[in-house]
């Protein structure tokens, strides 16, 4: 494996930039995927049948609650960033554990939400509305259980490898996948509850 | 028992229960064969476990002739049905299950993996690369796609096929019109395989975008791989939209969620629209690298350069971005506006005029070319008129007020047959004949080769030409039969002729291979066609490392300039070259996505759960994986290349 000590670790060899390349390219996959949800739910919010409306469900707490904790574990992240090209693996790590467990914190308050919205007749079968508010939120929550667990073994392999080009490239990459579910959530945040709240 | 009652077929007949035993004795006897001659090991280290391109690529290849033969005999039941009037062949409900089965597995099964297996194929040895830029993740696409297309197939034979159409429309497509689990089938078997094909996409992009040999800048690309590249990047963007789709779909389906539904909200013209989203563009990933085939080809049998390069790569842009804003043109009939209805068929004739640059770019390599006729050049020359005749009747079809007229008629289906068989199905075809010595070192017999060309061609026109007549006199699509004073008989009994002309068509191209085995000299060299591009650089069979030396390019047919313009191709001495290391992984998780979408048709949810964690402890274990590849040496590589090509 030729390693170029020029570019910074996650980048010093071939693979690396090729996996760091495909990342990119499967993040506008991604945009479309979330972009076809906020299609379907521009489409369907206001057809809520004989079921509740967006006005009637949202609370604005939980909402604020779950978006300050999720734009708080981008910028952790993004400190885990600065300690990994740093070389400081100590600081990174602990970065990273932050980070999850701010990822974990935002789950239990969404999962708070989904047992809300079924409490108050506002379950996934009632209407077209609920079916797309759930699936996006959904698509979204499942994004982030699916990072808790590759972030996991990220730090575990971190802890068990040090920092080598192979794991600066997986955390690097994480750390896209980790900023892209925030940018979502920034859009569902001004999309569907601040537009549904007025 | 109760248990096994869902496995059921919900609407059989006697042809059902004979596939049955056919293919209960077909597994045998394969396993049989397996295990007498030994050849699970073989099976296992040398395919099973691949992450060769090349090998994936020949595994696609097989694959998409299998699902052909599945796909026509589909079609020779229909056109048997509707030969004549009043017919009683298949009932309704059969015919039903056969065109939706007919359409999905060409459109899904046969075209796409046919485009994979050349994209796979050529695509790193035209660009001097040693493999895909993951191959691993490339054996999975393969084995998603292959998984997917089981999932469909034997839906015939358990629970029931899928009945709603290759389009699936809902509320057609509900749990209330298609009782059965075969739409189930549909979806899983889609969702499985578009997933690889994404992956396809992303693993493609970045090996022609970062790893191309020294030299061969982007507009020095050959015209494949330039539409392979543009291919992949609408596969990146549309695929997601089939896959959100289908999720949705899935749920009303399953867990009674309310997209699509006619009741509480749902919007059953929302499938209609994702659908097309991804469905116009999708017929533009099948042929853009079709068209990339035929360029190669017209210009190596011109014996000259391609016309009008830049246009060419200029004109799929335009096409790649044009087929996203064109879909409402598959529903001008359903509810739109007048305006909407215009816009739509504004952008759709506008997608006429790149394809018309395409077409005389091709004329023009023609002109003054000093012409060959091989088979895949014939296949080639048969592609330009026919392909036009459908080409022009998708313009007549783009006028939303005149589209009332056609719609839903066998006018529209003899429209994408003109289009989607001369334009894909002839490059593949050609392809074949052109790659076969690539990928096998043999040449398949010319003789045979051209008289089958012109039987399919023929074949083509007897098949579909008729449709057109009886679409404009108002024989509807998908109907299963009809009545003698319509008057459609005489066209419908044209058409089953010329269904039986394609057959022996296909039996041709199986005899020539059979014949070609047996009796085509094996000593051809490397450069059979008198090529021009990379790929022709590599001795025939390609050894498993493709390239000995690193390549340098230095135009859009350096392979032509090094053999007649003095540049040399392989400047750098021999090194040691890096491989990636064979690997059961992905065989195995798409066993298991087939055991979960297999779960999740028949609602079994245990399995379906177990399935969904065996899936995410795969994951797990190849992020932990160390995974370094191997080394080739020096001596290795001198002493392969000595037995291929008998020199230094
Ligand atoms: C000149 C370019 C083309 C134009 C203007 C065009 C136009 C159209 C229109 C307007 C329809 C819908 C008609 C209706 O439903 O009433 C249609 C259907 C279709 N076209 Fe084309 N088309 C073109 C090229 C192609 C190509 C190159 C392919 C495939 C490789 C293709 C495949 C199809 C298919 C598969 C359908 C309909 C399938 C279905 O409804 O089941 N078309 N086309
Ligand atoms: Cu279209």
């Amino acid at each position: 494996m030729k390693v170029d000590q020029s570019l910074p670790l996650e980048y010093s060899t071939e693979q690396n930039k090729n996996n760091i390349l495909g990342f990119w390219v499967f993040l506008g996959a991604e945009i479309m995927l979330f972009g076809t949800l906020f299609a379907a739910y521009f489409v369907l919010a206001d057809r809520t049948g004989s079921g509740p409306t967006g006005v009637e469900i949202f609370q604005i707490t939980p909402v604020l609650i779950e978006t300050f904790i999720l734009l708080t574990s981008s910028f952790t992240i993004g400190l885990g960033i600065n300690a990994m090209r740093k070389g400081n693996l100590k600081a990174m790590i602990t970065f990273y554990v932050i980070t999850l467990l701010l990822g974990l914190s935002f789950l239990g308050v969404e999962i708070y939400e989904f047992v809300h919205y079924a409490h108050i007749g506002a379950a996934i079968t009632v209407s077209a509305f609920t079916s797309t508010l759930l699936t996006t939120l959904g698509t979204h929550g499942a994004h982030v259980t699916f990072g808790l667990v590759w972030g996991i073994l990220i730090v575990y392999q971190l802890i068990k490898r040090g920092l080598t080009p192979e794991t600066a490239n997986k955390s690097f990459i994480f750390s896209l996948y980790w900023h892209f579910l925030d940018v979502v959530w920034i859009f569902i945040f001004s999309f569907v509850y601040l537009k549904g709240m007025i | 028992m109760d248990y096994f009652e869902r496995f059921a077929i919900p609407h059989p007949s006697p042809a059902i229960y004979a596939s049955m035993v056919a293919i209960g004795f077909t597994v045998i006897a394969l396993i049989f064969v397996l295990t007498y001659f030994k050849l699970w090991g073989y099976l296992w280290r040398e395919w099973l476990t691949t992450v060769d391109h090349k090998k994936i690529g020949i595994m696609y290849l097989i694959s998409a002739i299998v699902m052909l033969f599945r796909g026509g005999a589909d079609a020779i039941m229909m056109r048997a049905q509707m030969a004549v009037p009043n017919n009683t062949l298949l009932d309704a409900q059969h015919y039903n299950e056969i065109f939706t089965t007919h359409g999905t597995v060409m459109i899904i099964f046969m075209a796409m993996p046919f485009i994979m297996a050349f994209m796979n194929f050529i695509v790193p040895l035209q660009i001097g690369a040693r493999d895909v830029a993951f191959p691993r993740l490339n054996a999975l696409s393969f084995w998603l796609f292959f998984m997917g297309a089981m999932l469909l197939n034997i839906s015939f034979v358990i629970g029931g096929s899928p009945d709603a159409g290759w389009t699936n429309y809902f509320p057609l497509a509900d749990n209330e019109f298609s009782p059965s689990v075969g739409t189930n089938y549909y979806l899983f078997a889609l969702q499985i395989s578009g997933l690889g094909t994404l992956m396809t996409g992303i693993n493609m992009i970045v090996t022609i975008l970062r790893m191309r040999a020294p030299g061969m800048t982007l507009m020095k690309m050959p015209m494949f791989t330039w539409s392979a590249f543009i291919a992949n990047v609408i596969i990146v963007f549309a695929f997601p939209v089939l896959t959100v789709a289908l999720t949705m779909g899935t749920f009303d389906r399953l867990f009674a969620t309310k997209f699509f539904t006619t009741t509480d909200g749902g919007m059953d013209m929302l499938w209609a629209n994702f659908f097309w989203v991804w469905g116009h563009p999708e017929v533009y990933i099948l042929i853009l690298p079709a068209f990339g085939i035929y360029s190669e080809i017209i210009s190596t049998f011109s014996k000259r350069n391609l016309y009008g390069y830049k246009s060419m790569v200029g004109s799929m842009v335009i096409i790649s971005f044009l087929s996203f804003l064109v879909w409402t043109h598959h529903f001008f009939t359903m509810g739109q506006g007048a305006l909407t209805n215009s816009i739509f068929s504004i952008t759709t004739m506008a997608i006429a005029v790149p394809t018309g640059v395409k077409i005389f770019n091709w004329l023009f390599t023609l002109w003054k070319g000093n012409i060959e006729f091989t088979t895949p050049m014939l296949y080639s020359m048969l592609f330009i008129p026919t392909f036009t005749i459908g080409g022009v009747t998708g313009v007549m079809l783009g006028m939303s007020a005149a589209d009332y007229q056609y719609h839903n008629t066998m006018f529209l289906v003899a429209h994408f047959h003109m289009v989607i068989i001369p334009g894909v199905v002839f490059a593949m075809l050609a392809g074949l004949h052109y790659y076969w010595p690539k990928m096998f070192g043999f040449m398949l017999n010319e003789k045979i080769g051209k008289i089958t060309a012109w039987v399919i061609a023929i074949g083509t026109l007897l098949t579909f030409m008729p449709m057109f007549f009886s679409g404009l006199d108002g024989q509807a699509r998908r109907m299963y039969t009809y009545t003698e004073s319509t008057g459609f008989g005489i066209w419908n009994m044209i058409s089953f002729i010329g269904a039986i002309g394609f057959t022996i068509g296909f039996m041709l191209i199986v005899y020539n291979v059979y014949y070609s085995i047996r009796y085509s000299p094996r000593n051809i060299g490397m450069d059979p066609w008198d090529a021009r591009t990379l790929e022709w650089a590599t001795p025939n069979p390609v050894p498993f490392y493709n390239f000995a030396k690193q390549p340098h390019v230095n135009s859009v047919e350096t392979f032509w300039d090094s053999k007649n313009n003095g540049h040399e191709l392989f400047p750098e001495p021999y090194e040691d070259i890096h491989m990636p290391s064979n690997s059961g992984m992905p065989f195995i998780l798409a066993c298991i996505f087939f055991a979960w979408g297999f779960s999740f048709v028949f609602s079994m949810w245990i399995p379906a759960i177990l399935s969904t964690i065996g899936i995410f402890i795969c994951m797990a274990l190849r992020s932990l994986e160390k995974d370094p590849g191997y080394y080739v040496t020096v001596k290795e590589i001198k002493e392969t290349e000595k037995k291929l090509r008998g020199v230094q």
